[in-house]
């Protein structure tokens, strides 16, 4: 079962009871503070193109009220759009009939809220089940994919206990192995991790990305916390205000921040951690030298390995083993200090 | 104030009401129109009220005629099962011997099988009406108005329509029994499916649940507690009601209380209504020990 990629188009929310009015307006710059003051409507998003990568994990950050959640439930269609597409496999999820928008909702998405959003009257392994039993699924086939899934996420032994018995990490658990269960393309997260202890949220990344390794699925993460999102987005799309201002690859974002706003956010980020080898590594000279890096190794892990090799060089090889390119110590730790024009641009902008 | 009505104006003085030979001839021909129409209807009335006095009828001669250790076995044991509480059931066991051997044993019964139908009809009716105004604010605009007139109407006049259209008995009764003790149970389920944890119900969408699906796997369930709290004050409602009704000829508990009270029958009226707010904790008590029952999952264990 390949994943599709999610294609939106030109999407723009405008809440209010006349917000399909204001598109025009607001395509013609009409701005969020006007429309408010002026109108009474609020802009929740405009303007919004994102490609999201099949069998990939997306990422869209973005700090409260930035309109990160009002765009998921755009892709399962919690919220209809006031324009613009979101295409699926190559079909317009915003132009689904009520049938054909259950149907998608129950076999192509499944989704992990902030909250858990757990049936606190069903019992762990009842509220795992839930996409299957109004899908049809007969209760014994269902209960045995169910029971595969929480011993998946490390709740054996908890099947029979309610909710709220749980931990709030236990609970995510239970939200996570209700999605997957379903079998579904596309995994929508809702800040799924944001009401976590900082342990268990980094523990349960874990969980997903080595989940996502062998199941490749179309994953669209929502988070505002920066760390995170590089730790786990393929590709990520930052939002102000309604808008993209920035996307692609973890590396992109902190190595070229498009603006002062993500400069500031890139700032604190661990960047050793983010770029990786070969982003900063020199051309091969003469003969491969000091231990074998792997291209797509982050800066952190090269310099742990070179510094246990007690070598002060390395060379970069392909993922067949073939040397590419070389790098030292001196060009990595340069490369993880955050550079000065990131420290002074606040400032300067203050 | 005789001086200020001295220069005042007469119809400001006097309240301008309309004059009594009017009032007499609209009230004539207002009464006298709804009972010609409710002439024109009777057989229609008494085929539609047929299946309640069916109803009534099977229940309360089952609750007088069955022996009463049966009876008191049954309810001992409804009263365990859903309140779970040994206090709860002694106490029923205690009162019900008491009732019967103040020899009130055969009204009670009667008032129990009135209580037990109008709860059902309450319940039945109560509840899809409840649904209705949480699914649709012009519903929910409409009925509370109605609603609002149902609760503040003084109960004695209620008596005054029922017996119109369906005559003195039992079933009459029963009616007006069932529009005094449904407002709370329509009430209460509005509320409670209204008080859904919106994320919980946007969980269910999400997954694709059908318009019955949302309703029978997360509304209902969720708001089961309120809905229990509805049920037990339609329960209170209608002990209180049967009283009021055996003036339009509930028998019962209610009858001897009227009786007493027209014959100035101290100890009779004491009698009875003990027998009634006996009746009354035992149904309220077991009603919250089972619904308190059903939210066991709710219980916080870990932080």
């Amino acid at each position: 079962m390949a994943s599709h990629a999610i294609e939106v188009k030109n999407l723009y929310k405008i809440f209010g009871p006349r917000g399909r009015d204001f598109v025009d307006q607001v395509k013609a710059g009409l701005g969020k503070t006007e429309l408010n003051e002026k109108h009474g409507h609020v802009l929740g998003l405009q303007d919004i193109n994102i490609s999201m990568p099949a069998g990939g994990v997306m990422v869209v950050m973005g700090l409260s009220g930035s309109g990160k959640s009002t765009l998921i439930r755009h892709i399962n269609r919690l919220i209809d759009p006031t324009a613009g597409e979101v295409l699926y496999d190559g079909v317009d999820v915003c132009k689904m009939s009520e049938n054909d928008l259950r149907e998608f909702r129950r076999h192509k998405t499944a989704m992990v809220f902030q909250k858990f959003a757990l049936l606190p009257h069903r019992t762990i392994i009842e509220n795992t089940v839930y996409g299957l039993e109004i899908q049809g699924v007969p209760m014994d086939e269902s209960r045995k994919r169910a029971q595969g899934w929480i011993e998946r996420v490390g709740l054996k032994g908890f099947e029979n206990h309610y909710p709220n018995q749980l931990s709030g990490g236990m609970q995510q658990r239970v939200g996570l192995a209700r999605a997957l269960t379903n079998d579904a393309d596309i995994l929508l997260m809702d800040e799924a991790y944001s009401a976590l202890d900082p342990l268990i949220r980094v523990d349960m990344q874990t969980v997903l990305l080595d989940l996502q390794k062998e199941l490749k699925k179309t994953v669209v993460f929502i988070t505002h916390d920066l760390d995170e999102a590089l730790r786990l987005g393929d590709k990520i799309a930052i939002l102000r205000d309604g808008k993209v201002i920035q996307q692609g690859t973890g590396q992109d974002i902190v190595l070229k921040p498009a603006d002062e706003y993500i400069t500031a956010f890139v700032k604190e980020v661990n960047r050793g951690r983010v770029i990786n080898v070969e982003t900063i590594m020199k051309p091969l000279s003469g003969n491969p030298e000091g231990v074998p890096v792997v291209v797509g190794t982050v800066l952190e892990s090269a310099a742990r390995m070179m510094t246990l090799a007690n070598q002060n060089v390395a060379h970069v090889v392909d993922a067949n083993g073939k040397p590419v390119g070389s790098i030292d110590l001196g060009t990595i730790i340069s490369a993880m200090v955050t550079p000065i024009s990131h420290e002074k641009m606040p400032q300067a902008a203050e | 104030m005789a001086s200020v009505c001295s220069f005042l104006p007469d119809l400001l003085c006097k309240f301008p009401a309309i004059d009594d030979t009017t009032i007499r001839v609209a009230r004539k021909s207002v009464d006298e129109g709804f009972k010609g129409l409710v002439r024109a209807y009777t057989n229609a009335i008494d085929v539609l009220v047929q299946p309640l006095q069916v109803f009534l009828n099977f229940l309360e001669s089952l609750f007088v005629n069955s022996p009463w250790i049966i009876i008191l076995a049954a309810m001992v044991a409804i009263v365990y099962y859903g309140s779970r509480d040994m206090r709860i059931t002694i106490g029923t066991i205690v009162s019900m011997l008491a009732i019967g051997l103040v020899g009130l044993w055969n009204d009670t019964m009667v008032t129990l099988a009135m209580v037990t139908v109008c709860t059902l009809i309450a319940i039945l009716v109560g509840i899809p009406i409840g649904i209705l105004m949480a699914r649709s604010e012009r519903a929910q605009s409409i009925i509370n108005p109605i609603l609002d007139v149902m609760q503040t109407m003084p109960s004695f006049v209620y008596l005054i329509p029922v017996v119109m259209i369906f005559g003195i008995g039992k079933v009459p009764g029963l009616i007006a029994v069932v529009i005094y003790a449904v407002p709370p149970m329509i009430r209460l389920t509005n509320l409670g499916i209204r008080l859904v944890d919106k994320e919980v119900l946007e969980a269910a969408d999400a997954f694709g649940s059908s318009q019955w699906q949302r309703l029978k796997n997360v509304q209902i369930p969720l708001a089961l507690p309120t809905i229990m709290a509805g049920i037990n004050q339609t329960i209170m409602m209608s002990l209180a009601m049967v009283v009021v009704a055996s003036m339009v000829g509930v028998g019962g508990l209610g009858r001897n209380v009227l009786q007493a009270i027209n014959n100035q029958f101290f100890t009779v009226g004491f009698l009875n209504g003990f027998a009634l707010v006996a009746i009354a904790i035992i149904f309220d008590r077991t009603s919250q020990a089972y619904g308190k029952r059903l939210q066991k999952h709710s219980e916080v264990i870990h932080g």
